[in-house]
């Protein structure tokens, strides 16, 4: 009996041990507090409930995913001595940061120990370092502005294009890319406009549309700037119509400009509101779990771990040296992988193409007007 | 043309606000020899004044005529007792660095007990437009440029038609000599504190809807105001408004001609010239100082 005991005892404790050994680990460092917290909360909850949903079902070719969360404190130095810490535990795969800051100065980290990481970053530089370990889960500006030029040229028939921007990389990789896809289009871009940073005053910059008179005005500018120009063009009676990216039509644009947001477009890559049914399930999920809707940084952090699944059955094995190649010019179907939510496909820098959302700021609401397909 | 008479208009809308705060820097100087560095976060912390009465639920008007008395009591009254009289024994330059520590201090507080994001704010002047000669300009503009007029016209009339502007004309030019012939040349001084206290206030209310309220907008609004009253003439309220006009419009057409990335640079060559060639100022006085 004694006997019999003690061997059960230690078949379980070799079992738990044995468990314990096989799971895989992966190491998420996320901006859980500081002027990113929004941000890293999201992502951070979004794996959370996705690797909760796959250890459900199993886990990953029958081994239990395991996460260790590290604060960036929004902060790119702390953010690299964080992923240094999280690589020298030899993650299978690294999870984040979100901001493009803090991907910058980390990625050279991730490449270095052969490890792929899969971030937050939209920043177009990002993924054209050459960087083979680097990894987007949204869109970076190369992806989303030819199907914002496509948009203008074909949906809003414009002939003539004004174009606004922020002087700084953000603006100046986006307005490179829209420029460009214009002309090889056809839309004439009759204003060229940028502007700086933390400018409050838009009445020049406005002036200069008005006199341009184009059918269309592009502006990609930051969430504050966004709704100082739109009361602007309101103001001086601008019609023409308004595209934008996420930074024209988010939530704290549409509260600072009131009723001038009415009527802006722009093009989302991800977003809760999708008309897509496994995106309404996967709200409802993270919801019930967390009692708030989140943005599209709880996608990101979702979709993040099912890539790791994906590509981990698509490989068969767990084999973090491989991971990388595996998932370069990889297309997950949403059929084959429910939890990616929508088809994607991985190019060779790491960069997605997928579906994505035309949304209308109407009545102070987004709403989702038209779904814009894969460019491949 | 017709995108100069836009430029026009605009940049005299925004002049105007620059030249209320600009009217306040060269009262302060005449008075008590104050150079207030903080003049543009003065007109920052009304706007925040004002939202703060709104979410405690005052309708907002006011909201207006609560932030116009806080300001008053705040940054006239207090301004004067707790910093510039301790400091002023000391000389020009102490109490300036003093006024920049102020600065540094309540835009702080602001993010610290607001937000450090912008918040809207809204307008007195319904959005829509009026024809001008054939032109659409926005109400929002017009009502900016009355207002500020107004204001500028009630405060030059004060100065020049009432016994109080004597008295407050006479403390700023000769206090010894104001003092021997009864001006209470303490209170006049209290009473310039105030008028500036209010005219910020004013251009608060003026122009955030526009620049939206935010802990860090007065660090333009402060600078345009100084480089409009030293362009104006420092010891002239008129100079002071006619620098804001002109550097409001200086300012649009030089975003509109020049590039948007110079706009900041045209002012201040501008700046740089009148120094040289008229360091009074355009319609200032020169002062000759016995060392």
């Amino acid at each position: 009996m004694k006997t019999t005991l003690l061997a059960g005892a230690l078949l379980a404790f070799a079992t738990a041990t044995s468990a314990h050994a096989q799971a895989i680990k992966l190491a998420d460092v996320a901006e859980l507090s500081g002027g990113g917290a929004t941000v890293g909360t999201n992502w951070k909850n979004g794996i959370d409930l996705a690797i909760e949903e796959i250890n459900a079902k199993g886990g990953v070719l029958g081994r239990k995913l395991e996460v260790t969360h590290a604060d960036s404190q929004s902060n790119p130095g702390v953010a690299r001595a964080q992923v240094q810490k999280a690589l020298d535990a030899e993650p299978y795969v690294l999870l984040g940061p979100g901001y493009s800051g803090s991907v910058k100065v980390t990625a050279p980290l991730a490449a270095e120990a052969g490890i792929a990481q899969i971030m937050g970053g939209e920043a177009a530089e990002l993924t054209q370092a050459g960087n083979k370990f680097l990894f987007r889960t949204s869109f970076g500006q190369q992806s989303s502005m030819p199907k914002v030029a496509k948009y203008i040229h074909d949906d809003m028939k414009a002939k003539t294009v004004a174009v606004v921007w922020v002087n700084n990389d953000f603006g100046r990789g986006g307005r490179d890319v829209v420029v460009k896809e214009l002309d090889r289009l056809g839309s004439k871009v009759v204003a060229d406009l940028s502007t700086e940073a933390g400018q409050a005053d838009f009445a020049a910059d406005v002036g200069k549309i008005k006199a341009a008179n184009p059918d269309a005005v592009f502006v990609y500018l930051n969430e504050e700037e966004s709704a100082r120009i739109l009361k602007e063009l309101k103001r001086q009676g601008v019609t023409a119509p308004l595209m934008g990216e996420t930074t024209l039509i988010g939530q704290k644009v549409i509260e600072l400009a009131g009723d001038a947001a009415n009527g802006a477009r722009g093009h989302v890559g991800l977003t809760t509101d999708a008309p897509v049914d496994l995106i309404k399930t996967f709200r409802d999920k993270f919801a019930k779990k967390y009692k708030y809707v989140p943005d599209h940084n709880g996608l990101k952090g979702y979709l993040a771990v099912y890539m790791v699944k994906a590509t981990t059955d698509k490989m068969g094995k767990v084999d973090s040296k491989a991971f990388a190649d595996t998932l370069h010019g990889l297309t997950i179907k949403a059929a084959d992988e429910p939890g990616i939510l929508m088809d994607v496909t991985f190019s060779d820098t790491g960069d997605i193409d997928r579906q994505s959302f035309l949304v209308e700021v109407v009545e102070g609401k987004q709403v989702v007007k038209q779904v814009l397909p894969k460019v491949k | 043309m017709s995108n100069l008479f836009d430029l026009l208009v605009a940049g005299l809308a925004t002049g105007a606000i620059y030249a209320l705060v600009a009217v306040g820097f060269t009262l302060l100087w005449q008075t008590s020899q104050t150079i207030n560095f903080a003049q543009g976060e003065f007109v920052m912390l009304p706007a925040f004044l004002m939202l703060a009465a709104m979410h405690a639920g005052a309708p907002f008007w006011l909201a207006i005529i609560l932030g116009i008395l806080l300001s008053m009591i705040l940054l006239g009254l207090a301004f004067k007792m707790l910093l510039v009289d301790p400091m002023t024994r000391h000389g020009v330059l102490p109490l300036a660095i003093a006024t920049m520590a102020l600065a540094i201090g309540l835009k702080e507080a602001v993010k610290q007990f607001f937000s450090a994001e912008a918040s809207p704010f809204p307008s007195i002047v319904p959005t829509g437009d009026i024809s001008i000669l054939g032109h659409a300009v926005s109400l929002q503009s017009i009502g900016v440029l009355v207002v500020a007029i107004l204001a500028v016209f009630g405060l030059t009339a004060l100065l020049n038609r009432t016994s109080l502007g004597h008295q407050m004309q006479a403390a700023a030019q000769n206090p010894t000599v104001a003092r021997i012939i009864g001006v209470p040349v303490e209170r006049m001084i209290l009473l310039t504190f105030l008028i500036n206290a209010f005219l910020v206030a004013l251009a608060s209310m003026l122009i955030t809807p526009i620049y939206l309220a935010k802990f860090s907008s007065g660090e333009v609004l402060g600078q345009a105001a100084f480089i409009a009253a030293i362009v104006g003439g420092f010891n002239q309220v008129r100079g002071a408004i006619a620098g804001g006009l002109l550097i409001g419009v200086l300012d649009n057409l030089a975003a509109a001609y020049v590039s948007t990335q110079y706009r900041a640079a045209v002012p201040m060559i501008f700046l740089i010239a009148v120094i040289l060639f008229r360091p009074q100022g355009l319609l200032g006085r020169a002062e000759e100082r016995t060392v």
